[in-house]
């Protein structure tokens, strides 16, 4: 009995904790009733809050193009590792783990330098953080990769297509990335959840994404700012449920 | 389909200081099947994947049909290959698997897999998925993909070795008949010397990396050139005697000799199907340990501090328990040295 009570103390002491600030989230941002209807009004918000409507596009892209980014370097390594140069394994997974143990502030100055040859060679757009952001993924991305290639009998699966006639291309394309679908998406969805919650890295470079441009809008429209803010935080969560839905729902196909 | 000639010419295969293949020569005529035989890490299917182009010859060449595909790539030699694991693409079903090839090839797909998975005689399960099918079964799905692209040459490593014994049988027959209709050169590797008997037009032994013996099953069988073959082909007793000119002589039986040797003592190795044990009141040698194995057992007796393992049809095991004194005679075959 006293389990039960110690149980459900904990449980409600957490869920008020992460609650309360949502809570406090959800009342702030709706004081004012315009706020949200200006949330799903494309042409409003961007005219009123040029800034803002820039740094959730700047993000969108960022998202997309370190996810793509992220997948076209680490699947044919991932694979090529596995086949290949099954001796570096733990050495990859050590420089992919990496960036979990340096901390923003400390991968910002080292980037500092790299950046300003980054701006002097192809100029200082924000989608140029795309780079520092596939580092930045590497640990969760890789993790997930490697979990869905340990799934698989990767090395006879390439030398079955392989024998049939398939090159590197075929193999990875038509044999690997179907068969590793759902550790891709957990990689992908992983990638999109990190990149959109971002702000060190791109405050201290300089450039303009969602969480900048939301730090940026509190200083003036503070109901707005904490309104896009929960968007983008649930946006998260929706994508770490849809995760882990992917996941559940094929363990139940494979048992 | 006709088959081609395969040469594997002066192969050599080094992995830091081990020689997984020393100098291996092998020739398979058009049509055949051979079989590699032999115990793990013999090189077996080192030499098997380095025909396939999924390894790479320290040294040696590899020729098809005359032509030297040594150093092209795997997915450019026309080789179709079932492998020991279950290789089949989990994402594609059984028709799609079949395809998969001839799509590479932008070739008449849908027809031919079709008539392939009829050869294998799967045409009902064509929308199932791998994981749905049994492992004999896929593994029949893996030979109709491999045989559907119409290979110069069929690679089959160990592909019966994950399946139970009855369907084991069962396939390795069927792969024999397929293999006969559509006259594929076929190289068979595996370690289980009743499959290669049973399934090969010749059987190569394998030791070390080098080919000990290539003749026909029952060359292999009843002359082997070697004392390993003798030894790691069906059993053999170990039995101590003296070369006289071209016989031994063997607990006081004259027996030809498979190879000539001088004169001297010896030790002859002995198949237990050569030996028969009869029931004698008069002698002293007595039996042992007797164990049934179906249509013939297997008695063991001990002479001159020897032991001797004889074969006998089952119908006479009741005769022979342990303790009844028996005769020991050899048949007058011939017999490999040590």
């Amino acid at each position: 009995m006293a389990r039960v009570i110690f149980r459900w103390t904990v449980l409600s002491v957490m869920g008020v904790f992460f609650l309360l600030p949502l809570v406090a989230m959800v009342e702030f941002s709706t004081r004012d009733p315009e706020t949200w209807p200006l949330l799903v009004d494309w042409p409003r918000l961007s005219s009123e809050y040029p800034a803002l409507a820039e740094g959730i596009l700047a993000s969108l892209a960022q998202a997309a193009l370190t996810s793509v980014l992220m997948l076209a370097l680490l699947v044919p390594t991932a694979v090529w590792v596995r086949l290949r140069l099954p001796g570096l394994r733990r050495l990859v997974e050590f420089l992919c783990l990496l960036p979990l143990t340096i901390p923003a502030i400390v991968l910002v100055v080292g980037l500092a330098p790299v950046y300003a040859w980054v701006n002097y060679l192809i100029g200082g757009s924000s989608l140029t953080l795309v780079f520092a952001y596939t580092i930045l993924v590497l640990p969760y991305a890789y993790r997930a990769i490697d979990t869905g290639l340990s799934a698989i009998d990767v090395k006879t699966l390439a030398e079955a297509a392989r024998s049939l006639g398939a090159g590197w291309t075929t193999v990875i394309w038509r044999v690997v990335l179907p068969n590793i679908r759902s550790a891709v998406l957990s990689a992908a969805f992983l990638t999109v959840a990190l990149v959109l919650g971002e702000f060190t890295i791109a405050s201290l470079l300089h450039r303009t994404n969602l969480q900048v441009a939301i730090e940026y809008l509190g200083k003036s429209s503070a109901t707005v700012s904490v309104a896009v803010s929960l968007a983008a935080l649930l946006l998260a969560f929706a994508l770490l449920l849809v995760l882990s839905l992917a996941g559940s729902s094929k363990k139940g196909k494979t048992s | 389909m006709t088959g081609v000639a395969v040469h594997l010419d002066g192969l050599r295969r080094t992995f830091g200081a081990v020689h997984a293949l020393d100098d291996l020569d092998l020739s398979i005529e058009p049509g055949e099947l051979v079989a590699l035989l032999g115990p793990s890490g013999c090189g077996k299917t080192t030499a098997l994947r380095i025909l396939a182009g999924l390894e790479e010859a320290t040294a040696g060449r590899v020729l098809v049909d005359g032509r030297d595909v040594t150093r092209l790539p795997a997915n450019k030699r026309d080789m179709g290959m079932v492998f020991q694991a279950y290789s089949l693409f989990p994402h594609l079903n059984t028709l799609q698997n079949v395809e998969f090839g001839l799509r590479l090839r932008r070739s008449s797909a849908k027809n031919r897999a079709a008539e392939m998975l009829e050869l294998v005689g799967l045409s009902d399960l064509r929308d199932r998925y791998p994981h749905q099918l049994s492992g004999g079964q896929q593994q029949r799905v893996a030979l109709a993909r491999a045989l559907a692209i119409e290979p110069q040459v069929l690679l089959l490593d160990e592909p019966l070795s994950a399946l139970d014994a009855k369907v084991r049988v069962q396939l390795r027959d069927e792969i024999r008949r397929i293999q006969t209709e559509v006259g594929t050169t076929t190289l068979f590797v595996t370690h289980d010397q009743e499959e290669a008997l049973a399934i090969a037009d010749r059987v190569g032994v394998m030791r070390a990396g080098r080919l000990e013996q290539l003749a026909t099953p029952s060359e292999v069988y009843l002359r082997p050139a070697t004392a390993f073959v003798a030894d790691f082909v069906g059993l053999s007793n170990r039995l101590p005697g003296t070369v006289t000119g071209d016989t031994v002589e063997v607990l006081g039986h004259r027996l030809p000799l498979v190879t000539p040797h001088a004169d001297g003592a010896v030790t002859a190795l002995i198949r237990p199907e050569a030996i028969e044990a009869v029931p004698d009141p008069d002698s002293t040698v007595k039996v042992l340990t007797s164990s049934f194995l179906g249509s013939l057992s297997r008695v063991t007796v001990s002479v001159d501090d020897h032991l001797v393992v004889a074969q006998v049809p089952s119908g006479r095991l009741p005769d022979l328990p342990p303790g009844t004194p028996v005769r020991i005679t050899i048949q007058p075959v011939a017999v490999a040295l040590e």
